[in-house]
Parts: C-alpha cells; sequence; structure tokens
C-alpha cells in the first residue's frame, strides 16, 4: 500500500470499494488473462451480493474486464459496451467460504479460449488483493508486475525462475510459494519492481514441469 | 508505506530534523521508486482532482436512487445569506462537504481519501483553509502528505474500510487525516498533530456503517460533515494545548478492536442501523422494485 491508495485514487463514484476496487479486480484480471475477454462467470460474495448492485459492482467489474480505469466516466455504460463487444457474461451470488466481505470469484475465458479462474478481495480505498489463481491460493496486489508460475511441486524451479530474472535484472520486490500438497501442484508468486521481457515469459512456458506462466504486466496494451 | 505506527513516524522526523510531509515523501520516494518531483506532482494532481471536483458540483443533480443531491445549494444559500451560526469557516467547511459527497453519489469524478464515501471530508477543511486563510498551493500539498501519512498508518493498524472496521474506519480515518493536515497547516508540532488525530478518530470511534439501500448516501453524505467539523474542533483543541490521554497509535487500535467486534450487520451489508429502520427498509424496497 501506497500514499496515493490513501489520498486516491481519482475515481467516479460512489464507493471505493465497491465501484473502484471493482473496476481494480476486473481491470486485473484482464491483464492476467493476457487477452481480450469473451467470457464471465462471476460469481459475487457477501457483502459485494448483497449491496453490490447499488453501488454499480456489476458495471464496475465489467467495465474493468473491458480495460478501463477507475476514473473512466464510461463505467456506468459498461454492460452496453460489453454488448457490442459481444463479450457474454452472467452474474451470480454464492458464498465463497471464510474470505474477505467484498470477494469476487471470476472464471474467464479469452478471445483465443484461454482460461483462468481469478478470485480477487475489495480490500478499501480501492486497493485489492487476488486470492487464488484457478483454485490456488496466491496472495498478490496487482501494483507490482507480478509472475505467476504453477509448476509440479520437485527441485529446481524456483532457481530457474529466479535466475532468469536475476539475468534480465529483474529485482524481486516479493515471493511466495504455495503448493496444493507435496510433489503435486505448486504455485510461485514474484512481485517485480521491472517489468520481465516478453521472451523471457515465452521461455517459461516451455520448460519441463512448468505447468502455467501467467504474468501481470502494468504497461498499458 | 514503511512506517508501521505515528510514534515512528514522530521519531524519525526528531532523527532526521525533517519536516512532516518530507518524511513521507522520502518514504514514498523509496517505495515506489520515484523522484521527489514525480511524487510532488502525483500530489498536486490529487490537489487538483478535489478542486476540480469541488469546483464541477452540480447543484441540480440527483442521484439515480434520488436520495441524496441539491443539499449542497441550501447550505450555500444559507452561507450566503448569513444563515449560519456556527461560523464563517466553519459554514464553508460543511457546505464543501456535503457539495462532495453528492458528487460522488451521483457517480461524478472524485478523489478517495480515504475512500469515496469519506470523499468530502479533507477537501472540506483543506480547500476551504487554503482559500479563508489565504495560504499557498505548495503549503496545502504538503498537509496532503500529512494526511496521508496518519492514513497509511490507519490503514496498515486498523481499516479503512466500512465493511471491515464500520463507519469509524472511513468517515473516522478522514477525520483523523484531516485533522492532523490541519494542525500542520496551522504551524502543528508533529506531537499536536497526531494529538488532534487521535482527538478526531476517538470522537467517532463505534461509528457504524448504515447505509440505507447498502447505498452510498444515507447518511453518508451528511456523515462528511461530521467528519470535517470534527476534524476542525480536533486542531483547534490540540493547538490550544489540550491533550488526549490514550495515544494516537492505540486510538488507532482501539478502532481496529471495535470493528472486529462489530456485528456483520452493521458493516456496510445494510441490514442493521439506520438501513433497518422502517423508512430505510420502504426505500430499500422501492429502490429494488424499480
Ligand atoms: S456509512 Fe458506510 S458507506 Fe457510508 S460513509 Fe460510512 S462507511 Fe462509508
Amino acid at each position: 500500500m501506497n500514499i496515493f491508495d490513501i489520498v486516491g485514487p481519482v475515481m467516479v463514484g460512489p464507493s471505493s470499494s465497491h465501484t473502484a476496487g471493482a473496476v481494480r479486480i476486473g481491470y486485473i484480471s484482464r491483464k492476467l488473462l493476457g487477452e481480450e475477454v469473451h467470457e464471465a462467470e462471476i460469481y459475487l460474495h457477501g457483502s459485494f451480493a448483497l449491496t453490490g448492485k447499488g453501488h454499480g459492482t456489476d458495471k464496475a467489474l465489467i467495465a474493468g474486464l473491458l480495460g478501463m480505469h477507475t476514473d473512466d466516466v464510461r463505467i456506468p455504460d459498461s454492460f452496453q459496451m460489453a454488448e457490442e463487444k459481444g463479450m457474454k457474461f452472467f452474474f451470480e451470488t454464492a458464498d465463497l467460504g471464510d474470505v474477505h466481505p467484498n470477494t469476487v470469484l471470476l472464471k474467464l475465458t479469452g478471445k483465443s479460449k484461454r482460461k483462468l479462474e481469478v478470485m480477487a478481495s475489495s480490500l478499501g480505498g480501492g486497493r485489492i488483493q487476488v486470492n487464488s489463481l484457478d483454485g490456488l491460493t496466491v496472495n498478490f496486489c496487482g501494483d507490482y508486475p507480478t509472475l505467476i508460475v504453477h509448476n509440479q511441486d520437485q527441485p529446481g524451479h524456483v532457481a530457474e525462475v529466479t535466475s532468469m530474472l536475476s539475468h534480465k535484472s529483474v529485482n524481486i520486490a516479493n515471493m511466495q510459494l504455495f503448493r496444493s500438497q507435496r510433489g503435486a501442484d505448486a504455485v510461485m508468486v514474484l512481485e517485480c519492481d521491472q517489468e520481465i521481457p516478453k521472451e523471457s515469459i515465452a521461455w517459461l512456458m516451455h520448460l519441463e514441469g512448468i505447468n502455467k506462466v501467467t504474468y501481470l504486466s502494468l504497461k498499458e496494451d | 508505506m514503511g512506517y508501521i505506527s505515528l510514534t515512528e513516524i514522530e521519531k524519525d522526523i526528531r532523527i532526521k530534523k525533517c519536516e512532516y510531509w518530507e518524511i513521507i515523501l522520502q518514504d514514498d520516494m523509496k517505495e515506489r521508486m520515484v523522484s521527489a518531483e514525480n511524487s510532488l506532482k502525483e500530489m498536486q494532481g490529487m490537489y487538483q482532482a478535489m478542486k476540480q471536483a469541488d469546483k464541477s458540483y452540480e447543484g441540480r443533480r440527483k442521484s439515480s436512487s434520488g436520495l441524496a443531491g441539491t443539499d449542497g445549494l441550501k447550505i450555500e444559500k444559507a452561507n450566503k445569506t448569513g444563515k449560519i451560526i456556527s461560523g464563517e469557516f466553519m459554514g464553508h467547511v460543511m457546505e464543501r462537504a456535503v457539495k462532495m459527497g453528492e458528487s460522488n453519489a451521483c457517480m461524478k469524478r472524485i478523489v478517495a481519501a480515504p475512500t469515496a464515501g469519506s470523499c468530502g471530508v479533507i477537501p472540506a477543511v483543506l480547500l476551504s483553509y487554503e482559500k479563508d486563510f489565504k495560504m499557498s498551493e505548495t503549503r496545502m500539498i504538503e498537509s496532503l502528505y500529512v494526511a496521508a501519512g496518519i492514513g497509511c498508518v490507519i490503514a496498515k493498524r486498523a481499516s479503512i474500510s466500512g465493511a471491515e472496521g464500520g463507519c469509524q474506519a472511513e468517515i473516522g480515518s478522514a477525520s483523523a487525516m484531516a485533522a492532523g493536515a490541519l494542525c500542520y497547516l496551522r504551524g502543528g508540532t508533529p506531537a499536536q498533530i497526531h494529538n488532534a488525530s487521535a482527538i478526531a478518530l476517538k470522537n467517532l470511534l463505534g461509528l457504524v456503517c448504515d447505509p440505507v439501500a447498502g447505498l452510498v448516501e444515507v447518511p453518508c453524505v451528511k456523515r462528511n460533515v461530521i467528519g470535517a467539523v470534527n476534524a476542525v474542533t480536533a486542531s483547534d483543541l490540540s493547538m490550544a494545548g489540550v491533550k488526549s490521554v490514550i495515544p494516537a497509535d492505540e486510538v488507532i487500535d482501539a478502532m481496529k478492536n471495535i470493528g472486529r467486534m462489530l456485528p456483520c450487520a452493521l458493516k456496510e451489508t445494510a441490514e442493521g442501523g439506520l438501513a433497518s429502520t422502517p423508512t430505510g427498509q420502504k426505500i430499500a424496497k422501492r429502490l429494488s422494485g424499480k
């Protein structure tokens, strides 16, 4: 969290947690998917489910999925824009378990059929946290270029990733490792101070034992 | 931000012999790896966006629910015709707080500080102070760093979200930030600044989040007024030498505890408090039937 999360963002009202935070969750999810969203199944939990409509949470999520920022005055018209772009979506309420009250699960399919499941929470003041990707626990806020690697839980993968980053002079700000169980699926999340070159991401994808690579770039497309 | 307590900030100001805002600026430069110029420019952008939002208030506009709007105009008129008894400056503070709250409800562009629901508190105090006391914009931007530093510590130690901590976390935090910033502008010491924040936050402890129909309109718009006015009086008390018995960091921790103890019904779910009054429910029913 930095000082401009507290004084800021400049945003379209009415709610920083239910409107701006939701735009950001949509935006980050679209970036993580890495391509235009073709279809979105959206599950609203807790306060998002209860008061989301009055705050325009639904419109805000769709606006974010369309690539809009929190201060975009077109946010109220996002449904119509999605229709024009041929993006399909539906909303449902769901109990996502013991999570933050403002939590949403997005099941996304991209234009080229790439799939991604993102669960994220809006923490207040427009700040968000991504809690899980494709069902595996993660924890990052989307403020840094973030690399997420799904791999088999076996020795060597962390070293492969970190040495690639050091080779490209990318400094790691935060790093977390998660796994479902020993020897099964694992995920590493690396929040970086610099952007990672595209070819390095592509190189990672082809390594043995790496199942999926997702990258959040902060650059505009 | 690197600081997790106001005590730490106070200590660093003493050690580095810097102004309050410089300490927060330096921390931002380190954290986001930006130059002083960039950070200052961004903060100036926030201040100007507040000014812009204040100026672009539309007095005849109503929110889509019809619950919020046009009250800013009424206070403006009362101010102009000398009908406000709480003093000229306070009249301006109230007017700006309501106007900003209404703009937010009407889906206009505002600056969340710390949240959209509480977006009227800080600009109401700061924009009015700049105008009525002829301050330079440079000083105003410095005071925003002070507000941001205090707000960051509150967010770290407790919360700034109504859904998590109730309205004390939104209007209460905004009020504490504004009180500190105002003390800074009045030449207060770091201790006086934090003391003002402590007093402001203490006064709003326990405030629940109970928006009617779940919309950031009732009671939110008018709560911006109490947040702003409370900030001004807290700064007056602190500048006069009145001390908060409980130190600021501990007040923030108390706010966190209270937030935890508050039932979900009083944390933005619109299931308790004003939202569950007969009138509140009637409004909610009418809106959902639309
Ligand atoms: S009542 Fe709730 S929504 Fe309204 S300003 Fe307070 S915290 Fe925000």
